[in-house]
C-alpha cells in the first residue's frame, strides 16, 4: 500500500485513540479531504521543483507509537538549553513526557495542544486561532491538521514576559524502524508580551523518522517572539517544518533556523504582516555535509503599510550536500513604505556539494524599499593565504573563515548560551579548534 | 638567518624572478627597492609560499632549512612573517580572536599548550599600546573597514605578537600619512632585535628615513642590480630609477 493510502485509511484508527467531540474535528476532517485530493507534493510542483520526498515516501511509517517509553534524563539532558531555567514540552516518538516537561498555568500557559483542544476553558482560543493562518492548499500542512492530537500550547497573556525561554523538544527513540510523527504547535503571544522560544527535533538513535510539523504562532500588537528552531538531527531523520506566522501592528517576530544536521530538511516559513510598522526578521545558518539536504521555503507577504522585513540565510555546503533556498517577498498593493531585504550566500567546500537558489519578488506597492541578492562562491583563497602566512593552517583557516561567514546570522541571537553552543556545534562539525571561545 | 641563491620564480607561466641572491644575516635590515613590476611583491610572495607562484630554479634558505618544501602556515611557525601590501578583509573574526587563532596555532605546531587568556592578554596589551591600538579596535572585524593607516598599523601589531625571525615588510609606507608612518616605523624599530631581521620593501625612500637599513638592493627585471647602503636610497630618491634600467 502506498504511504499516502496508509494514511487515509489510518485515519479511522487515529479517531478511535482521541476524543472528536473536540472543537478540531470537522477541521481534521476537511484537511484531510484536502490531503486525499492533492497527495504529497511532487517535483512537478513548482513550490519543491529541487527537492523530492520519493525516496522518503517508500518507506512504511508507523502512524501511532506502540507504547510510551521513559528516558533517563541524564541520557538526553544535553539536548536541553538549561536544565532548570527553562519551560520545557518535552515529547517521545510523539508521546508527551511528563517527566521530562516542565510547564506551567501560572500567569502564562506552557502546555500540551491535546489539553488545550479537551478544556473548556480553551475553548475559545482555539476556536479564534486554530488552523486560522496556516495554507489551507497546502497538502502537508492539512496532512498534519487531519492528524492534529499533539504538541505543544503557548499563551503568553496581555503585557506579560515570559521570563524563562520555552523549550519544545521532540525526542525520537528508534523503537520503531519507521516512524512518521505528526506534532502540531500553537503559540499565542497577546498585546505587548514576550517570548523566546527554542524548537528541537532530535533522534536518539538512527532509524527513518520524519516529522511534519505544524507551527502556528499569533503576535499581537507590541508583542515580541523570538523563535529558534535547532536543526541538528541525526542522518537518519527528516523534518518538514510547517511554521506560519501572523503579526499585528508593531509586533517584533525573530525566527532563527540553524539547520547543522539531519537527511532532509524542508522549512516552510510563512510570515504575514498584518499590522502596520511590524519588524520581521528571518535569518539562517545551513552547514552541511554528506548527502544531507535542507530546502529553505521562506514567504515574506506585506500586507500592511511601513513593515520592515529582513532575510539573512547563509549556507556552506560540501561532500554532495545540496542547498536550496526560495525566498518569496509579496508586497500588497496597500503595503507602502515597506522595506523588505533579503540575502542569500552559499559557499560551496567542493564540487560535490550543489545549491539552487531563487528570489521571488511581487511588488504590488509602488512606494517601497525592496533588495534581494544572492551568491554561490568559493573562500576566498587570497585570505586562505594571509591566514595561512599567520601560522593557520589550511583546515582551520578554512573554517575560520566558514564561522566567520556565518557569524553575523549568529550576532543576532538573544541567548548567550544559545549562542555559544551553535558556535561549538559549527566548530565542532567543521572539525577544529579555533584556538579562541567562540 | 635568510640565503637566496639564484632564485628564478614564474606565476601562470609567467617568468618574474630571474635569478636573485641575496643573503640576510640576525640583526640586519634589508631595504629592496625597485619600480613597479621589477618582482619586489612576488619575491616576498615566494619566500612566504603562495601557492600561484612556482620555484623554476634556486634555493632559499632559512637558517640552513629549505623553505620551499613547506607550507605557508609551517613557514610561518619557523618565523617568517609578510606584513601584506593589501591586508585582507575578513568580516566576523575580531582582530583579537584572529591573533590568538594565529598564536595557538603556531604553538600547536611546536607542541605547545594554548597560551594562557591572562598572559594572552596582556601581550596583547602591551603590543597593542606599542602601535598606538586603542582597544576598541581590537574587537573589530580584521581589516573590515580599516583605514589605509589601521591595515599597516594591526600589520606591524601582528608582527609584534608573532615575534618573527625574518620580517618581511612589503610596501609598509603605501596609503600612509606621515603621522601613520612614524607610528609605525617607530613600532618596527622597537622590535629590532640582534635576533630579528627585516627586509622592508618599498618603492619610495620614504620609509627609510624611519626605518634605517643596512643595506639597499635594487631590484629590476626580476634580479638584483645594484646594492649598497642606505645612500643608495637617497640617490635613488634623487635620481629615479632610470639609470638603474641602463645597468641591467
Amino acid at each position: 500500500m502506498e504511504f499516502k493510502e496508509k494514511l487515509l485509511a489510518s485515519h479511522l484508527a487515529f479517531e478511535e485513540r482521541i476524543d472528536f467531540s473536540d472543537p478540531v474535528h470537522q477541521i481534521r476532517l476537511e484537511s484531510l479531504k484536502t490531503f486525499e485530493e492533492k497527495g504529497f507534493p511532487s517535483r512537478r510542483d513548482e513550490a519543491w521543483k529541487y527537492t523530492s520526498l520519493n525516496a522518503m515516501l517508500r518507506q512504511n511509517y508507523a502512524l501511532f507509537p506502540k507504547a510510551e517509553t521513559t528516558i533517563q534524563l541524564k541520557k538526553v539532558k544535553k539536548y536541553f538549553l538549561f536544565e532548570i531555567d527553562t519551560y520545557k514540552v518535552v515529547f517521545i516518538d510523539g508521546v508527551y513526557s511528563p517527566f521530562l516537561s516542565d510547564t506551567t498555568h501560572d500567569g502564562l500557559d506552557v502546555c500540551l495542544m491535546s489539553a488545550a483542544l479537551s478544556k473548556a476553558k480553551y475553548r475559545n482560543l482555539i476556536d479564534t486561532y486554530f488552523n486560522k493562518i496556516t495554507d489551507k492548499d497546502d497538502s502537508l500542512t492539512a496532512l498534519n491538521t487531519s492528524y492534529t492530537q499533539e504538541g505543544a500550547y503557548v499563551h503568553i497573556p496581555k503585557s506579560v514576559v515570559a521570563e524563562k525561554p520555552i523549550e519544545i523538544i521532540h525526542f525520537s527513540t528508534g523503537k520503531e524502524k519507521a516512524l512518521w510523527l505528526q506534532p502540531r504547535n500553537l503559540i499565542v503571544v497577546d498585546q505587548n508580551a514576550q517570548v523566546q522560544i527554542l524548537e528541537r527535533h532530535q533522534s536518539l538513535r538512527e532509524h527513518d523518522v520524519v516529522s511534519n510539523s505544524v507551527t502556528e504562532i499569533y503576535t499581537h500588537q507590541d508583542a515580541l517572539v523570538d523563535y529558534y528552531k535547532i536543526q541538528n538531527d541525526l542522518s537518519t531523520a527528516s523534518l518538514i517544518d510547517n511554521t506560519y506566522i501572523s503579526q499585528d501592528k508593531n509586533s517584533n517576530v525573530r525566527v532563527h533556523t540553524f539547520s547543522l544536521g539531519g537527511k532532509l530538511i524542508r522549512n516552510n516559513l510563512n510570515f504575514y504582516l498584518k499590522g502596520q510598522y511590524c519588524h520581521s526578521t528571518l535569518k539562517g545558518v545551513t552547514l552541511l555535509e554528506d548527502h544531507q539536504h535542507v530546502d529553505h521555503y521562506t514567504l515574506v507577504d506585506h500586507i500592511s503599510s511601513n513593515c520592515e522585513s529582513h532575510q539573512d540565510y547563509k549556507g556552506v555546503f560540501s561532500e554532495g550536500s545540496k542547498g536550496v533556498f526560495n525566498g518569496k517577498i509579496h508586497v500588497d498593493q496597500s503595503a507602502q513604505k515597506t522595506n523588505a531585504f533579503q540575502q542569500n550566500n552559499n559557499i560551496l567546500l567542493d564540487d560535490k556539494a550543489t545549491v539552487n537558489t531563487k528570489p521571488q519578488l511581487e511588488i504590488f506597492a509602488d512606494d517601497v524599499k525592496c533588495s534581494h541578492g544572492c551568491t554561490v562562491g568559493q573562500l576566498d583563497e587570497e585570505a586562505l593565504f594571509y591566514l595561512m602566512s599567520r601560522g593557520i593552517p589550511k583546515k582551520e583557516a578554512k573554517a575560520l573563515m566558514t564561522y566567520a561567514f556565518a557569524n553575523n546570522v549568529l550576532e543576532s541571537v538573544e541567548l548567550p548560551i544559545l549562542k555559544k553552543r551553535i558556535n561549538k556545534l559549527i566548530a565542532r562539525k567543521l572539525g577544529v579548534n579555533l584556538g579562541f571561545d567562540l | 638567518m635568510l640565503t637566496i641563491e639564484n632564485l628564478h620564480a614564474k606565476v601562470e607561466g609567467k617568468h618574474i624572478l630571474n635569478g636573485i641572491d641575496l643573503d640576510v644575516k640576525a640583526g640586519e635590515v634589508h631595504a629592496i627597492m625597485g619600480p613597479n613590476g621589477s618582482g619586489k611583491s612576488t619575491l616576498s610572495s615566494v619566500i612566504a609560499g603562495h601557492q600561484d607562484y612556482e620555484i623554476s630554479q634556486g634555493n632559499m634558505l632559512l637558517e640552513g632549512e629549505d623553505l620551499s618544501e613547506f607550507a605557508p602556515e609551517e613557514r610561518a611557525h619557523k618565523g617568517i612573517f609578510l606584513s601584506f601590501q593589501y591586508p585582507v578583509e575578513i568580516p566576523g573574526v575580531s582582530v583579537t580572536n584572529f591573533i590568538k587563532a594565529a598564536i595557538n596555532a603556531s604553538r600547536k605546531a611546536k607542541g605547545l599548550e594554548d597560551m594562557a587568556a591572562n598572559e594572552m592578554l596582556k601581550m596583547i596589551r602591551e603590543k597593542s599600546s606599542l602601535l598606538e591600538i586603542d582597544s576598541r579596535f581590537l574587537s573589530r572585524s580584521l581589516n573590515e573597514g580599516f583605514s589605509g593607516g589601521e591595515k599597516k598599523r594591526n600589520e606591524i601589531f601582528q608582527m609584534a605578537m608573532l615575534e618573527p625571525k625574518l620580517s618581511i615588510l612589503d610596501e609598509t609606507d603605501s596609503g600612509l600619512d606621515i603621522d601613520a608612518l612614524k607610528i609605525v616605523a617607530n613600532g618596527v624599530n622597537k622590535l629590532r632585535s640582534n635576533d630579528n631581521a627585516i627586509i622592508v620593501i618599498t618603492h619610495y625612500q620614504r620609509l627609510l628615513e624611519y626605518i634605517i637599513p643596512d643595506f639597499v638592493h635594487v631590484l629590476f627585471d626580476g634580479k638584483i642590480v645594484k646594492s649598497g647602503t642606505k645612500d643608495l636610497a637617497v640617490e635613488l630618491e634623487e635620481k629615479g630609477y632610470d639609470w638603474i634600467k641602463e645597468l641591467a
